[in-house]
């Protein structure tokens, strides 16, 4: 399926790019909460896991998927809970302009 | 191809880009977040509607159990042990990836084409090494593996043989993809070389390790994207991808390596930076009491607060502020000045700093404050040690020559709190503590800085 590879790199490449653009907006005083956040979003493996979870196609295909969604839905769930707890922390002075 | 399916995705990928770009601004980032947890529930509601699910029995019990983990884990994680916390969930992301990729396997090794085929390797393969580098480096944190650069003779040598290995067997597969049991060979190694990848770094290049790993796990993602056919996995991947890329690269600039030292040479840490010799044995180091330090810090009107990772070790986070505040009260300046690779990964002072209630209006990038020092009365050294050495500017002959340091040696004097003379991380001597406008006061951080406020006037 040649024209799905490239179709797919297109997607991967311009995605990239544009990761790498709003990416170097970022300041470093957020790199930590940003490196939360970006694990949550690679519990995106969710997509791939949830359907193999619950195709019943053989039990090993089963258990995999089981621990898959496991591990992804904690990346998830914890990732953006605690980049949350993170960011909340990131006060101004108080009374400081603007 | 279902187009309410494909349309969450779009929406979601959309959702994920717009919630980065929150993260452009602290004002700006906790609406980001917002954004991108709707686009992972669209993502989500997309699959839950995918043909080939039967059953949302196994589904809805790993989600739940995964969300009360994920909910206890951050909530109850301290901000000093966040390195940990994100080392280990690299180790799920990889997990996730690798698991999924070898389930493809099983069910369509008989009928997979080639680009499928070398698409799953990949991402068993990064999987596999992100789970178990990952793993190593949260051992590394928490001290259940050795934290020093773990080296042995022709190091390098046998972890490139091992990944050529592994390349050699990614490429088997794709060629043919019946070959299972070199594909889960591959699997084994691909553990194997994460182990062997990480367990040479020590504690200081950890930022670039972390870093890494998160791209790597988002090309693994990526990848899945790939053998599935899916685009909200392959646009997911590629952002989590370039993320660790960018933060590498950073990293690397604050360490002054070239990205590929970095991606090659941080692996195997040059042992000749240990052989330099101390040329400063005529130098004495002055001590100051806490008095004394007390006694400098309020006649001055500027202060740069210079943390490293040994206030996150001492956890005098809280202690630094107070100080901080008491000195404003009293009139003075205060800011802080963040190495880049201060601490173990990108970003640890300010979110220990953030924790502590200090605003993030007074902390500030080193390149936005280095030409300051000059002007300032007094810089307080916190438990940095390579990030002040000036050795960096002027001794060529230094390995670490070259890399950006704060100029503490430009303030009117310099105070350095730290545990003990023991050299820093990369084993050099630093001419910092031996100058004429540098008093050290020993101890614990949290201890010294809390009897430094008790001696204010």
């Amino acid at each position: 399926m040649t024209p799905e590879l490239f179709f797919g790199l297109y997607v991967f490449l311009l995605a990239g790019f544009v990761g790498y653009g709003v990416i170097g907006n970022v300041p470093p005083l957020l790199h930590t909460p940003l490196m939360a956040f970006t694990n949550a979003i690679s519990g995106i493996s969710l997509v791939g896991s949830i359907v193999i979870a619950g195709a019943e196609y053989n039990n090993f295909s089963t258990i995999l998927g089981f621990i898959a969604v496991l591990a992804a839905t904690i990346n998830v769930v914890g990732g953006f809970l605690i980049t949350d707890r993170m960011l909340k922390m990131f006060k101004k002075k108080p009374g400081a302009e603007s | 191809m279902n187009p309410t399916i494909e349309f969450l995705y779009i929406i979601a990928s959309v959702l994920f880009v717009m919630g980065l770009r929150g993260l452009g601004h602290p004002e700006s980032a906790r609406r980001g977040v917002i954004l991108a947890e709707f686009g992972m529930a669209f993502a989500v509601a997309g699959t839950l509607l995918h043909p080939h699910i039967v059953t949302y029995k196994w589904i809805a019990i790993a989600a739940v159990i995964g969300s009360g983990i994920g909910i206890a884990m951050s909530a109850l994680i301290p901000m000093t042990k966040m390195p940990e916390r994100i080392a280990l969930s690299h180790a799920f992301g990889g997990l996730a990836a690798a698991l999924v990729g070898v389930v493809e396997f099983y069910n369509h090794s008989h009928h997979l084409d080639h680009i499928k085929a070398g698409a799953i390797s990949f991402e068993v393969l990064f999987g596999g090494l992100t789970f178990t580098g990952s793993l190593i480096a949260f051992g590394k944190l928490q001290g259940i593996v050795p934290g020093r650069n773990i080296t042995y003779k022709f190091q390098n040598q046998s972890n490139i043989a091992v990944f050529l290995l592994t390349v050699a067997m990614m490429v088997t597969v794709t060629m043919d993809p019946s070959q299972s049991v070199i594909f889960y060979l591959m699997l084994f190694v691909s553990f194997a070389l994460g182990v062997l990848l990480v367990i040479p770094i020590g504690g200081a290049d950890m930022p670039v390790v972390i870093a890494l790993l998160n791209s790597y796990a988002g090309l693994a993602a990526s990848a899945t994207g790939f053998a599935l056919g899916n685009n909200v996995l392959i646009i997911a991947g590629a952002l989590d991808g370039a993320s660790g890329f960018v933060l590498s690269v950073v990293m690397s600039k604050a360490m002054n390596r070239s990205f590929t030292n970095v991606l090659f040479g941080a692996f195997g840490q040059p042992d000749e930076s240990t052989a330099v010799a101390a040329d400063s044995s005529g130098r004495e180091v002055r001590e100051a009491s806490v008095g004394d330090a007390a006694m400098l810090l309020s006649g001055a009107t500027k202060v740069i607060v210079v943390p490293g990772y040994g206030m996150a070790v001492a956890q005098a986070q809280h202690a630094v502020r107070e100080l901080g505040e008491k000195l404003e009260e009293n009139g003075v300046q205060v800011s802080y000045c963040i190495h880049p690779v201060a601490g173990r990964m990108p970003g640890h002072m300010n979110v220990l700093l953030a924790e502590a209630n200090v605003p993030y209006d007074q902390l500030f990038e080193l390149d936005e404050i280095n030409d300051q020092f000059a002007q300032a009365d007094v810089a307080l050294v916190v438990g940095a040690n390579d990030t002040v050495n000036p050795a960096a500017k002027t001794n060529q002959s230094s390995p670490i020559f070259g890399m950006p340091v704060a100029n503490c040696d430009l303030a009117g004097a310099c105070i350095v709190l730290k545990r003990s003379m023991n050299a820093g991380f990369a084993g050099i001597e630093n001419e910092l503590f031996t100058s004429e406008n540098t008093v050290m006061t020993f101890g614990d951080a949290k201890d010294t800085l809390e009897s430094i406020i008790e001696n204010l006037v």
